[in-house]
């Protein structure tokens, strides 16, 4: 384990309900903005969810026409994201059969999907687009970044629905660890708002209906939460050895140092009330990671404000964190995003990545009655600074399926 | 109803560009779709429908594999129109 590569993250990139990149993202995030809106598209009529998190900025606003006509706006997402993280590791000139890409998503390019559908029904078969394939398939987000970049040492996609974007950097990491790459851009997308998915997670009964009030309907830790908010975007990170980092002299955000994967084997959809997948998810990432739970002093939870993820959840973490509960500064920041999905795990990364960087935990928002069975330390409305010296943040990845993924990352002095 | 040779190359401009996002004025007759115009096979699928829709033509597969380039498409088009 001694040999293995240290990993370190050295380029971000995101186009998110709160901005069309890291920075606004972030300045929106602290700020405690919320990026759920009321959406007025002709689906909603009958839908029993009128709101979701639409990204800030339309990609059509980023993009050449000809980009948005052939990629599914899961894969213009990733694009988007990618040139920004890999502008932002300064657009570093590699060995391409030593770079790869691990770009998740839990559902694919699914409008795609649907609107050609409607284009055979309506029109025919002849007049079915040809990109559909491409633009349908999970891994075109990933497939579109490593055609830009011209990765060779693989191409991966990760599914394992909500925590797909957080297996995928995992993954991405082992690609590092094992030698297989030096540097791998990777991350999670999703754009599911349509009225299908909708109708599907409403189905459910997954989704808030807090018609109302959209701004408010995200509310993780809440005694009145009930549901989740649907989101879309995406984020990416470059990460890579730490010898190919300095080797360049590349700017070190902070280091990914280890993962812990679980599954619950209890429900297709319901969590395990006890979280005990989760609770041996941080025990494993921890003894992975080599990281000490002294250290930690920030976590970015799941958190999506459903009634029962929310509390199983916090039991897990809880349970898992015992005396070092009081230390352990939580942001549940889909109070603010939505829910991302596949794009869930990358985005928040990120944001640990940056609360680390910065030494500030973005707050949690719309906690008007904390549900009194939450016992840990969540940080509300207001962003908290963190301590100084070496600091080390978890973020934890939870997806239909019973997949557990948490990920430690610390600061890079 | 009979169409003319320019009519076509105007016509195909239009659909070019839309599809590829090619610069019109690098659009002549003699270039050709996949080396000069960055229409690859997938692409040529979309020129081709939306063709036989502009020009109400059917324009069948084996004829498509011959049309190197944009003056073969646009000779095609104009003697499909005069039949």
């Amino acid at each position: 384990m001694s040999n293995r590569p240290r990993v370190v993250v050295t380029g971000l990139g995101a186009t998110t309900p709160l901005g069309g990149d890291v920075a606004s993202t972030w300045a929106a995030l602290l700020a405690g903005k919320s990026g759920v809106r009321a959406v007025s598209e002709p689906w909603t009529e009958a839908s029993s969810v009128k709101f979701a998190a639409r990204v800030a900025i339309e990609p059509s606003e980023v993009l050449e026409r000809v980009e948005m006509r052939r990629l599914d706006r899961s894969e213009q997402f990733g694009l988007i994201a990618a040139r920004e993280a890999w502008k932002d590791a300064g657009s570093p000139v590699v060995n391409n059969e030593r770079l790869g890409v691990v770009v998740a998503s839990g559902i694919g390019g699914v409008i795609t999907i649907l609107d050609q559908y409607d284009i055979l029904k309506e029109k025919g078969p002849r007049s079915v687009s040809p990109h559909t394939v491409p633009m349908l398939m999970p891994n075109g987000p990933a497939a579109n970044i490593g055609l830009e970049l011209q990765a060779r040492a693989g191409i991966h996609t990760p599914v394992s629905a909500c925590a797909s974007g957080a297996e995928a950097i995992g993954y991405a990491m082992e690609m590092i660890r094992t030698g297989r790459a030096d540097i791998v851009v990777t991350g999670g997308v999703e754009a599911a708002i349509h009225a299908l998915p909708i109708a599907a997670f409403a189905s459910m009964k997954a989704l808030s209906t807090r018609n109302d009030a959209p701004e408010k309907a995200s509310r993780p830790y809440d005694k009145d939460r009930d549901g989740f908010v649907l989101g879309e975007g995406g984020g990416i990170l470059v990460i890579e050895s730490l010898e190919h980092a300095q080797n360049r002299g590349a700017k070190i955000y902070a280091e990914l140092m280890g993962q812990g994967l679980t599954s619950d084997g209890y429900h297709i959809a319901a969590p395990d009330p006890e979280g005990a997948g989760v609770t041996r998810a941080i025990k494993y990432a921890l003894e992975d990671s080599g990281v000490a739970l002294s250290e930690v002093v920030h976590l970015n939870a799941h958190a999506t404000s459903t009634p029962a993820g929310d509390i199983a959840e916090a039991n897990a973490l809880a349970a898992a964190l015992g005396s070092d509960i009081d230390h352990v500064a939580v942001s549940a920041t889909k109070s603010m995003t939505g829910h991302l999905l596949g794009g869930a795990g990358a985005i928040e990364t990120i944001f640990c990545v940056l609360a680390l960087h910065h030494r500030l935990a973005p707050p949690t928002i719309n906690i008007e009655n904390l549900d009194p069975q939450v016992t840990i330390d969540v940080v509300r409305d207001k962003p908290r600074a963190l301590p100084a010296g070496p600091i080390a943040a978890l973020n934890d990845s939870f997806g239909f399926g019973g997949h557990n993924v948490v990920l430690v990352l610390r600061s890079f002095e | 109803m009979a169409l003319t040779q320019e009519e076509v190359l105007d016509g195909i401009k239009e659909i070019v560009v839309d599809v590829a996002g090619v610069d019109p004025s690098k659009i002549e007759m003699t270039k050709s779709f996949n080396e000069d115009l960055d229409v690859d096979s997938l692409s040529m699928v979309e020129v081709i429908v939306a063709a036989e829709e502009k020009f109400n033509v059917k324009i069948p597969d084996d004829a498509v594999t011959q049309m190197g380039t944009v003056g073969d498409a646009v000779n095609f088009i104009v003697s499909a129109s005069n039949t």
